[in-house]
Protein backbone atom coordinates (compact mmCIF):
# COMPACT_ATOMS: atom_id res chain seq x y z
CA UNK A 1 0.00 0.00 0.00
CA UNK A 2 2.61 2.39 -1.22
CA UNK A 3 2.06 6.28 0.16
CA UNK A 4 1.86 8.52 -2.69
CA UNK A 5 0.61 12.12 -1.44
CA UNK A 6 0.30 14.19 1.23
CA UNK A 7 -3.97 15.21 1.23
CA UNK A 8 -5.90 17.75 2.94
CA UNK A 9 -8.06 16.91 4.96
CA UNK A 10 -10.51 19.71 4.41
CA UNK A 11 -10.20 20.35 1.12
CA UNK A 12 -8.39 17.41 -0.58
CA UNK A 13 -5.45 19.34 -2.33
CA UNK A 14 -2.62 17.00 -2.79
CA UNK A 15 1.10 17.51 -2.47
CA UNK A 16 4.37 15.53 -2.72
CA UNK A 17 5.39 13.45 0.24
CA UNK A 18 8.05 16.08 1.42
CA UNK A 19 8.59 17.81 4.82
CA UNK A 20 4.55 19.97 4.88
CA UNK A 21 2.01 20.00 7.18
CA UNK A 22 -0.76 22.76 5.80
CA UNK A 23 -2.53 23.06 3.23
CA UNK A 24 -1.37 26.18 1.06
CA UNK A 25 -5.18 26.75 0.24
CA UNK A 26 -6.80 26.26 2.99
CA UNK A 27 -4.74 25.71 6.00
CA UNK A 28 -5.83 22.30 6.47
CA UNK A 29 -4.05 19.59 7.98
CA UNK A 30 -2.20 17.21 5.53
CA UNK A 31 -2.42 13.14 5.67
CA UNK A 32 -0.41 10.79 4.09
CA UNK A 33 -2.94 8.86 1.09
CA UNK A 34 -1.69 5.67 0.03
CA UNK A 35 -2.67 3.85 -2.95
CA UNK A 36 -4.59 0.38 -2.72
CA UNK A 37 -2.70 -2.42 -2.03
CA UNK A 38 -1.59 -4.45 -4.96
CA UNK A 39 -0.94 -7.76 -2.45
CA UNK A 40 -3.90 -9.72 -1.28
CA UNK A 41 -5.05 -9.86 2.38
CA UNK A 42 -3.19 -13.13 2.72
CA UNK A 43 0.25 -11.56 1.56
CA UNK A 44 -0.24 -8.62 3.63
CA UNK A 45 -0.55 -10.86 6.73
CA UNK A 46 1.91 -13.36 5.52
CA UNK A 47 4.49 -10.15 5.11
CA UNK A 48 3.70 -9.00 8.78
CA UNK A 49 3.82 -11.96 10.36
CA UNK A 50 7.09 -12.89 8.74
CA UNK A 51 8.23 -8.81 10.01
CA UNK A 52 10.67 -7.75 12.30
CA UNK A 53 9.25 -7.81 16.03
CA UNK A 54 8.82 -4.02 16.43
CA UNK A 55 6.61 -1.56 14.60
CA UNK A 56 8.37 -2.11 10.98
CA UNK A 57 6.51 -4.91 11.19
CA UNK A 58 3.45 -2.72 9.69
CA UNK A 59 6.46 -0.78 6.98
CA UNK A 60 3.23 -1.75 3.67
CA UNK A 61 1.20 0.50 5.76
CA UNK A 62 3.64 3.47 7.05
CA UNK A 63 5.06 6.36 4.47
CA UNK A 64 8.72 5.41 4.24
CA UNK A 65 10.47 4.80 0.83
CA UNK A 66 12.03 1.88 2.82
CA UNK A 67 12.54 0.05 6.11
CA UNK A 68 14.92 2.21 8.47
CA UNK A 69 18.38 0.45 8.90
CA UNK A 70 18.99 1.71 12.40
CA UNK A 71 16.26 2.32 14.72
CA UNK A 72 15.38 1.98 18.54
CA UNK A 73 12.94 -0.72 18.81
CA UNK A 74 9.53 0.04 19.10
CA UNK A 75 6.39 -1.42 19.42
CA UNK A 76 4.93 -4.87 20.01
CA UNK A 77 3.94 -3.36 23.14
CA UNK A 78 1.77 -6.32 25.25
CA UNK A 79 -1.80 -6.78 24.86
CA UNK A 80 -2.45 -7.66 28.62
CA UNK A 81 -5.87 -9.46 29.56
CA UNK A 82 -7.66 -7.27 32.33
CA UNK A 83 -9.91 -9.73 33.91
CA UNK A 84 -9.63 -8.70 37.73
CA UNK A 85 -10.12 -4.43 36.15
CA UNK A 86 -13.13 -6.09 34.18
CA UNK A 87 -14.54 -7.78 37.05
CA UNK A 88 -14.13 -4.98 39.17
CA UNK A 89 -15.92 -2.38 36.90
CA UNK A 90 -18.82 -5.35 35.81
CA UNK A 91 -17.23 -5.54 32.56
CA UNK A 92 -16.58 -8.62 29.89
CA UNK A 93 -13.82 -8.83 28.43
CA UNK A 94 -10.95 -6.25 28.62
CA UNK A 95 -7.46 -5.77 27.59
CA UNK A 96 -4.78 -3.75 28.57
CA UNK A 97 -2.29 -2.39 25.81
CA UNK A 98 0.49 -1.60 27.53
CA UNK A 99 2.53 1.28 25.77
CA UNK A 100 4.72 1.69 28.65
CA UNK A 101 6.76 -1.56 27.26
CA UNK A 102 8.33 0.86 24.27
CA UNK A 103 11.71 2.24 24.90
CA UNK A 104 11.07 5.62 26.46
CA UNK A 105 7.95 4.16 28.21
CA UNK A 106 5.46 5.95 26.10
CA UNK A 107 3.81 5.43 23.00
CA UNK A 108 5.35 8.44 21.47
CA UNK A 109 8.23 6.06 20.62
CA UNK A 110 6.21 4.72 17.67
CA UNK A 111 5.25 8.52 16.37
CA UNK A 112 8.85 9.48 16.59
CA UNK A 113 10.05 6.33 14.72
CA UNK A 114 8.08 7.37 11.78
CA UNK A 115 8.91 11.14 11.96
CA UNK A 116 12.41 10.43 12.46
CA UNK A 117 12.96 7.54 9.72
CA UNK A 118 10.80 9.75 7.00
CA UNK A 119 12.76 12.82 8.06
CA UNK A 120 16.20 11.26 7.32
CA UNK A 121 14.83 9.89 3.93
CA UNK A 122 14.30 13.74 3.61
CA UNK A 123 17.79 14.66 4.39
CA UNK A 124 17.34 16.58 7.75
CA UNK A 125 20.09 16.35 9.87
CA UNK A 126 18.43 17.92 12.71
CA UNK A 127 15.35 17.03 14.94
CA UNK A 128 13.43 19.00 17.04
CA UNK A 129 9.82 18.89 19.05
CA UNK A 130 7.00 20.66 20.91
CA UNK A 131 6.54 18.33 23.84
CA UNK A 132 4.67 18.08 27.13
CA UNK A 133 7.17 15.30 28.62
CA UNK A 134 7.07 11.77 26.42
CA UNK A 135 7.36 12.69 23.04
CA UNK A 136 10.33 14.83 24.53
CA UNK A 137 11.79 11.49 25.93
CA UNK A 138 10.87 9.63 22.81
CA UNK A 139 12.83 12.32 20.40
CA UNK A 140 15.94 12.36 22.68
CA UNK A 141 16.58 8.74 22.66
CA UNK A 142 15.79 7.68 18.93
CA UNK A 143 17.95 10.96 17.82
CA UNK A 144 20.81 9.62 20.19
CA UNK A 145 20.48 6.47 18.70
CA UNK A 146 20.51 7.72 15.22
CA UNK A 147 23.39 9.98 16.07
CA UNK A 148 21.52 13.66 15.62
CA UNK A 149 21.03 16.45 17.65
CA UNK A 150 17.75 17.17 18.75
CA UNK A 151 16.06 20.62 20.49
CA UNK A 152 13.21 19.70 22.97
CA UNK A 153 11.12 22.55 23.63
CA UNK A 154 8.73 21.59 26.82
CA UNK A 155 6.86 24.10 29.29
CA UNK A 156 9.05 25.09 32.03
CA UNK A 157 6.75 23.77 34.78
CA UNK A 158 6.86 20.13 33.55
CA UNK A 159 7.13 17.10 35.73
CA UNK A 160 10.93 16.57 36.72
CA UNK A 161 11.24 12.78 35.68
CA UNK A 162 10.60 13.75 32.15
CA UNK A 163 12.79 17.05 31.79
CA UNK A 164 15.82 14.68 33.64
CA UNK A 165 14.85 11.49 31.45
CA UNK A 166 15.17 14.09 28.14
CA UNK A 167 18.44 15.27 28.91
CA UNK A 168 20.35 12.12 29.84
CA UNK A 169 20.21 11.10 26.59
CA UNK A 170 22.32 14.75 25.47
CA UNK A 171 19.47 16.79 24.07
CA UNK A 172 19.40 20.43 23.83
CA UNK A 173 16.51 20.84 26.66
CA UNK A 174 14.91 24.07 25.96
CA UNK A 175 12.18 25.01 28.48
CA UNK A 176 9.73 28.00 27.52
CA UNK A 177 7.84 30.17 30.33
CA UNK A 178 4.40 29.28 28.99
CA UNK A 179 2.21 26.57 28.33
CA UNK A 180 2.33 23.86 25.95
CA UNK A 181 0.06 25.57 23.52
CA UNK A 182 2.59 28.99 23.73
CA UNK A 183 5.17 26.18 23.21
CA UNK A 184 3.52 24.54 20.26
CA UNK A 185 3.25 28.21 19.11
CA UNK A 186 6.82 28.99 19.21
CA UNK A 187 7.90 25.68 17.55
CA UNK A 188 5.73 26.69 14.31
CA UNK A 189 7.27 30.05 14.15
CA UNK A 190 10.79 28.25 14.17
CA UNK A 191 9.63 25.46 11.84
CA UNK A 192 8.78 28.19 9.51
CA UNK A 193 12.14 30.18 9.62
CA UNK A 194 13.99 26.75 9.66
CA UNK A 195 13.54 24.59 6.91
CA UNK A 196 16.60 22.53 7.67
CA UNK A 197 14.99 20.89 11.33
CA UNK A 198 12.52 18.73 11.05
CA UNK A 199 9.90 19.08 13.86
CA UNK A 200 8.37 15.83 14.35
CA UNK A 201 5.01 17.65 15.31
CA UNK A 202 5.24 20.60 13.27
CA UNK A 203 6.36 19.90 9.77
CA UNK A 204 6.87 16.08 9.51
CA UNK A 205 3.64 16.02 11.35
CA UNK A 206 1.97 14.18 8.79
CA UNK A 207 4.58 11.06 9.13
CA UNK A 208 4.74 11.58 12.55
CA UNK A 209 0.88 11.06 13.28
CA UNK A 210 1.17 7.39 10.59
CA UNK A 211 3.25 6.05 14.02
CA UNK A 212 0.22 6.21 15.95
CA UNK A 213 -1.63 3.79 13.57
CA UNK A 214 0.67 0.82 14.71
CA UNK A 215 -0.80 0.73 18.03
CA UNK A 216 -4.04 -0.59 16.45
CA UNK A 217 -2.59 -2.70 13.59
CA UNK A 218 -1.01 -4.57 16.75
CA UNK A 219 -4.03 -4.82 18.68
CA UNK A 220 -6.01 -6.15 15.86
CA UNK A 221 -2.89 -8.61 15.56
CA UNK A 222 -3.13 -9.55 18.85
CA UNK A 223 -6.77 -10.15 19.02
CA UNK A 224 -5.80 -12.58 16.13
CA UNK A 225 -6.53 -10.56 13.72
CA UNK A 226 -9.80 -9.37 14.94
CA UNK A 227 -11.62 -5.64 16.04
CA UNK A 228 -12.32 -4.70 19.16
CA UNK A 229 -15.68 -3.45 19.81
CA UNK A 230 -14.87 -1.19 21.78
CA UNK A 231 -11.30 1.61 22.46
CA UNK A 232 -11.09 3.90 25.27
CA UNK A 233 -7.76 6.03 24.72
CA UNK A 234 -7.05 9.67 25.62
CA UNK A 235 -7.36 12.64 23.73
CA UNK A 236 -4.87 15.71 23.77
CA UNK A 237 -4.23 16.60 20.09
CA UNK A 238 -6.97 14.03 18.89
CA UNK A 239 -3.60 12.37 16.35
CA UNK A 240 -3.66 9.42 18.47
CA UNK A 241 -7.44 8.81 18.69
CA UNK A 242 -8.10 9.23 15.44
CA UNK A 243 -5.27 7.51 13.68
CA UNK A 244 -6.27 4.83 15.91
CA UNK A 245 -9.64 4.35 13.80
CA UNK A 246 -7.86 5.35 10.72
CA UNK A 247 -5.57 1.98 11.05
CA UNK A 248 -8.58 -0.27 11.48
CA UNK A 249 -10.35 1.29 8.28
CA UNK A 250 -7.25 0.84 6.10
CA UNK A 251 -7.27 -3.05 7.70
CA UNK A 252 -11.19 -3.26 6.90
CA UNK A 253 -10.52 -1.55 3.42
CA UNK A 254 -7.85 -4.27 2.58
CA UNK A 255 -9.01 -7.34 3.74
CA UNK A 256 -7.16 -7.99 6.84
CA UNK A 257 -10.02 -7.48 9.45
CA UNK A 258 -13.64 -8.12 9.03
CA UNK A 259 -16.79 -5.58 10.13
CA UNK A 260 -16.81 -2.31 11.43
CA UNK A 261 -15.19 0.41 12.88
CA UNK A 262 -15.17 -0.26 16.87
CA UNK A 263 -16.98 2.35 19.05
CA UNK A 264 -14.48 4.81 19.72
CA UNK A 265 -14.29 6.47 23.82
CA UNK A 266 -11.78 9.34 24.62
CA UNK A 267 -10.52 10.46 27.95
CA UNK A 268 -9.65 13.85 28.98
CA UNK A 269 -8.91 15.63 31.87
CA UNK A 270 -11.71 17.97 33.50
CA UNK A 271 -9.03 20.76 33.63
CA UNK A 272 -8.03 20.38 30.26
CA UNK A 273 -11.33 19.04 27.97
CA UNK A 274 -11.69 21.30 25.05
CA UNK A 275 -12.50 18.04 22.90
CA UNK A 276 -14.78 16.34 25.21
CA UNK A 277 -16.52 20.04 26.09
CA UNK A 278 -17.16 20.54 21.85
CA UNK A 279 -18.46 17.02 21.86
CA UNK A 280 -20.54 17.52 24.47
CA UNK A 281 -22.20 20.60 22.67
CA UNK A 282 -23.19 18.54 19.57
CA UNK A 283 -20.05 20.54 17.52
CA UNK A 284 -17.05 20.12 16.28
CA UNK A 285 -15.40 23.52 17.01
CA UNK A 286 -13.26 22.62 20.04
CA UNK A 287 -12.90 26.34 21.79
CA UNK A 288 -9.06 26.33 22.99
CA UNK A 289 -8.79 26.16 26.79
CA UNK A 290 -5.99 27.14 29.78
CA UNK A 291 -5.01 23.95 30.76
CA UNK A 292 -4.67 22.71 34.71
CA UNK A 293 -4.35 19.79 35.59
CA UNK A 294 -2.04 17.28 36.83
CA UNK A 295 -2.60 15.40 33.66
CA UNK A 296 0.35 17.60 32.11
CA UNK A 297 0.88 14.99 29.16
CA UNK A 298 -2.60 15.52 27.50
CA UNK A 299 -2.78 19.45 28.51
CA UNK A 300 -2.81 20.51 24.92
CA UNK A 301 -5.43 23.94 25.10
CA UNK A 302 -5.98 24.07 21.57
CA UNK A 303 -6.00 20.74 19.91
CA UNK A 304 -4.88 20.18 16.21
CA UNK A 305 -7.04 17.52 15.68
CA UNK A 306 -9.90 18.02 18.06
CA UNK A 307 -12.66 18.52 15.45
CA UNK A 308 -11.88 15.46 13.79
CA UNK A 309 -11.48 13.29 17.61
CA UNK A 310 -15.08 14.95 17.94
CA UNK A 311 -16.78 13.86 14.44
CA UNK A 312 -14.98 10.03 15.24
CA UNK A 313 -16.50 9.77 18.67
CA UNK A 314 -20.10 11.21 16.81
CA UNK A 315 -19.65 8.68 13.86
CA UNK A 316 -18.69 5.36 16.53
CA UNK A 317 -21.49 5.97 18.40
CA UNK A 318 -18.65 6.88 21.24
CA UNK A 319 -18.03 10.19 22.86
CA UNK A 320 -15.41 12.24 24.41
CA UNK A 321 -15.23 12.32 28.43
CA UNK A 322 -13.61 14.24 31.04
CA UNK A 323 -12.53 13.26 34.80
CA UNK A 324 -11.27 14.96 37.82
CA UNK A 325 -7.46 15.38 39.03
CA UNK A 326 -8.53 13.25 41.89
CA UNK A 327 -10.97 10.93 39.61
CA UNK A 328 -6.70 10.76 37.47
CA UNK A 329 -5.52 10.12 40.73
CA UNK A 330 -7.68 6.88 41.97
CA UNK A 331 -7.86 5.57 37.69
CA UNK A 332 -3.70 5.51 38.60
CA UNK A 333 -4.30 3.08 41.66
CA UNK A 334 -7.44 0.92 40.35
CA UNK A 335 -5.42 0.20 37.27
CA UNK A 336 -2.05 -0.68 39.15
CA UNK A 337 -4.44 -2.83 41.77
CA UNK A 338 -5.83 -4.65 39.44
CA UNK A 339 -3.51 -5.12 36.50
CA UNK A 340 -0.05 -4.44 37.84
CA UNK A 341 0.46 -2.09 35.47
CA UNK A 342 1.53 1.38 36.43
CA UNK A 343 0.54 4.44 34.54
CA UNK A 344 1.29 8.17 34.26
CA UNK A 345 -1.36 10.44 34.67
CA UNK A 346 -2.70 10.21 30.68
CA UNK A 347 -3.33 6.41 32.31
CA UNK A 348 -5.30 7.26 34.80
CA UNK A 349 -7.16 9.71 32.63
CA UNK A 350 -7.97 7.07 30.31
CA UNK A 351 -8.60 4.61 33.13
CA UNK A 352 -10.67 7.07 34.82
CA UNK A 353 -12.81 7.41 31.92
CA UNK A 354 -13.42 3.60 31.48
CA UNK A 355 -14.97 3.28 34.79
CA UNK A 356 -16.56 6.25 34.24
CA UNK A 357 -18.19 4.60 31.41
CA UNK A 358 -18.62 1.47 33.29
CA UNK A 359 -20.25 3.31 36.08
CA UNK A 360 -22.61 4.94 33.17
CA UNK A 361 -24.10 1.67 31.65
CA UNK A 362 -22.50 2.53 28.39
CA UNK A 363 -20.83 -0.77 27.94
CA UNK A 364 -22.33 -3.92 27.59
CA UNK A 365 -20.75 -6.89 28.94
CA UNK A 366 -20.49 -8.51 26.04
CA UNK A 367 -18.33 -6.25 24.38
CA UNK A 368 -14.58 -5.94 23.98
CA UNK A 369 -12.88 -3.15 25.58
CA UNK A 370 -9.62 -2.36 25.22
CA UNK A 371 -7.75 0.50 27.19
CA UNK A 372 -4.50 2.52 25.61
CA UNK A 373 -2.13 3.02 28.52
CA UNK A 374 0.10 5.39 26.96
CA UNK A 375 2.31 6.27 29.50
CA UNK A 376 4.70 4.63 32.55
CA UNK A 377 3.55 6.04 36.08
CA UNK A 378 7.60 6.63 36.77
CA UNK A 379 7.48 9.72 34.75
CA UNK A 380 4.65 11.47 37.58
CA UNK A 381 5.65 9.90 40.54
CA UNK A 382 4.09 12.91 42.45
CA UNK A 383 0.29 11.66 41.04
CA UNK A 384 0.81 8.96 43.79
CA UNK A 385 2.40 10.21 46.51
CA UNK A 386 0.88 10.71 49.80
CA UNK A 387 -1.55 7.64 48.66
CA UNK A 388 -0.83 5.45 50.74
CA UNK A 389 1.22 4.60 53.95
CA UNK A 390 4.71 2.86 54.30
CA UNK A 391 5.06 0.81 57.66
CA UNK A 392 8.10 1.76 59.60
CA UNK A 393 9.71 -0.48 62.09
CA UNK A 394 12.42 -1.39 63.50
CA UNK A 395 14.19 -4.70 62.68
CA UNK A 396 12.93 -7.35 64.97
CA UNK A 397 10.09 -10.02 64.34
CA UNK A 398 7.92 -8.75 67.32
CA UNK A 399 8.26 -5.50 65.82
CA UNK A 400 6.61 -7.03 62.50
CA UNK A 401 4.01 -9.26 64.31
CA UNK A 402 2.68 -6.27 66.01
CA UNK A 403 1.86 -4.64 62.89
CA UNK A 404 1.03 -7.34 60.77
CA UNK A 405 0.02 -10.04 63.50
CA UNK A 406 -3.71 -10.45 61.50
CA UNK A 407 -1.97 -11.21 58.30
CA UNK A 408 -1.90 -14.65 56.62
CA UNK A 409 1.09 -16.37 57.34
CA UNK B 1 -0.52 50.28 12.19
CA UNK B 2 0.14 47.42 13.32
CA UNK B 3 2.67 44.93 12.38
CA UNK B 4 1.48 41.81 10.89
CA UNK B 5 4.05 38.42 10.79
CA UNK B 6 2.88 35.99 8.02
CA UNK B 7 3.33 32.49 8.03
CA UNK B 8 5.87 30.96 5.34
CA UNK B 9 2.80 29.22 3.69
CA UNK B 10 0.81 32.70 3.37
CA UNK B 11 4.04 34.47 2.05
CA UNK B 12 3.58 33.94 -1.67
CA UNK B 13 0.47 35.32 -1.84
CA UNK B 14 1.80 38.19 0.11
CA UNK B 15 4.93 38.94 -2.69
CA UNK B 16 7.05 36.81 -0.64
CA UNK B 17 6.81 39.11 2.20
CA UNK B 18 7.44 37.74 5.94
CA UNK B 19 5.54 40.48 7.32
CA UNK B 20 3.19 43.21 6.84
CA UNK B 21 2.34 46.83 7.85
CA UNK B 22 -1.52 47.01 8.17
CA UNK B 23 -3.76 50.01 9.39
CA UNK B 24 -7.18 49.07 11.88
CA UNK B 25 -8.77 49.21 15.08
CA UNK B 26 -9.14 46.14 15.55
CA UNK B 27 -7.85 41.96 14.50
CA UNK B 28 -10.43 41.86 11.84
CA UNK B 29 -10.36 44.86 10.07
CA UNK B 30 -6.50 45.29 10.37
CA UNK B 31 -7.13 41.54 8.41
CA UNK B 32 -9.20 43.62 6.21
CA UNK B 33 -6.59 45.99 4.78
CA UNK B 34 -4.45 43.06 4.65
CA UNK B 35 -7.16 41.30 2.04
CA UNK B 36 -7.71 44.92 0.62
CA UNK B 37 -3.60 44.67 -0.19
CA UNK B 38 -3.53 41.35 -0.91
CA UNK B 39 -6.34 39.47 -2.50
CA UNK B 40 -5.40 35.97 -2.05
CA UNK B 41 -5.13 36.18 1.96
CA UNK B 42 -8.96 36.50 1.84
CA UNK B 43 -10.13 33.56 0.43
CA UNK B 44 -6.84 31.61 2.07
CA UNK B 45 -7.76 32.73 5.80
CA UNK B 46 -11.71 32.90 5.89
CA UNK B 47 -14.28 31.12 5.36
CA UNK B 48 -17.60 31.40 3.52
CA UNK B 49 -19.25 33.53 6.81
CA UNK B 50 -16.47 35.84 6.77
CA UNK B 51 -15.08 34.31 9.73
CA UNK B 52 -11.68 32.45 10.20
CA UNK B 53 -11.06 29.04 8.77
CA UNK B 54 -11.20 26.31 11.51
CA UNK B 55 -7.24 25.82 11.22
CA UNK B 56 -5.79 29.23 11.22
CA UNK B 57 -4.77 30.45 14.25
CA UNK B 58 -4.16 34.56 15.22
CA UNK B 59 -2.49 35.62 18.22
CA UNK B 60 -2.06 39.53 19.17
CA UNK B 61 0.52 39.73 21.41
CA UNK B 62 1.03 36.42 21.55
CA UNK B 63 -2.24 35.51 22.72
CA UNK B 64 -4.79 33.75 21.01
CA UNK B 65 -7.77 35.86 19.75
CA UNK B 66 -9.73 33.59 20.80
CA UNK B 67 -9.33 34.40 24.33
CA UNK B 68 -9.48 37.88 23.82
CA UNK B 69 -12.83 39.81 21.88
CA UNK B 70 -11.54 37.38 18.71
CA UNK B 71 -11.72 39.37 15.24
CA UNK B 72 -13.08 42.62 17.56
CA UNK B 73 -10.22 42.79 19.72
CA UNK B 74 -8.80 45.70 19.57
CA UNK B 75 -5.26 46.31 18.34
CA UNK B 76 -2.93 49.11 19.05
CA UNK B 77 -0.54 51.17 17.15
CA UNK B 78 2.38 49.16 17.83
CA UNK B 79 0.84 46.23 18.32
CA UNK B 80 2.05 42.71 16.47
CA UNK B 81 -0.41 40.24 15.24
CA UNK B 82 0.80 36.81 14.12
CA UNK B 83 -0.97 34.65 11.72
CA UNK B 84 -0.04 30.66 12.08
CA UNK B 85 -1.61 27.35 10.95
CA UNK B 86 -3.05 25.58 14.27
CA UNK B 87 -2.40 21.74 13.05
CA UNK B 88 1.01 21.42 14.90
CA UNK B 89 1.64 19.84 17.95
CA UNK B 90 0.62 16.49 19.15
Amino acid sequence: MPADALKCKECSSTYPLEARYVCDRCFGPLEVAYSPPTSSADELKRRIQAGPHTLWRYADFLPLDGTPRAALPTGMTPLVRADRLAEHLGLGELWVKNETANPTHSFKDRVVSVALARAQELGFETIACASTGNLANAVAAHAAYAGLPAYVLIPADLEEPKILATGAYGANVVAIKGNYDAVNRLCTELAGDRDDWAFVNVNVRPYYAEGSKTLAFEVAEQLGWELPDRVVAPVASGSLFTKIARAFEEWIDCGLLAGELPTMNGAQAAGCSPVAQAFAAGTAVCRPVKPDTIAKSLAIGNPADGPYAVELAQKTGGGVDAVTDDEIRAGIRLLAETTGIFTETAGGVTTATLAKLAARGDIDPSERVVLCITGDGLKTIDAVRGSFEVTEIEPRVEAFDEKFAGAAV
Amino acid sequence: MAKVKLPTQLRDAAGGATEAQAPGGTVGEVLEALYAEHGELRERMSDADGGLRRFVNVYLRGEDIRFLDGLDTEVGEADEVTILPAVAGG
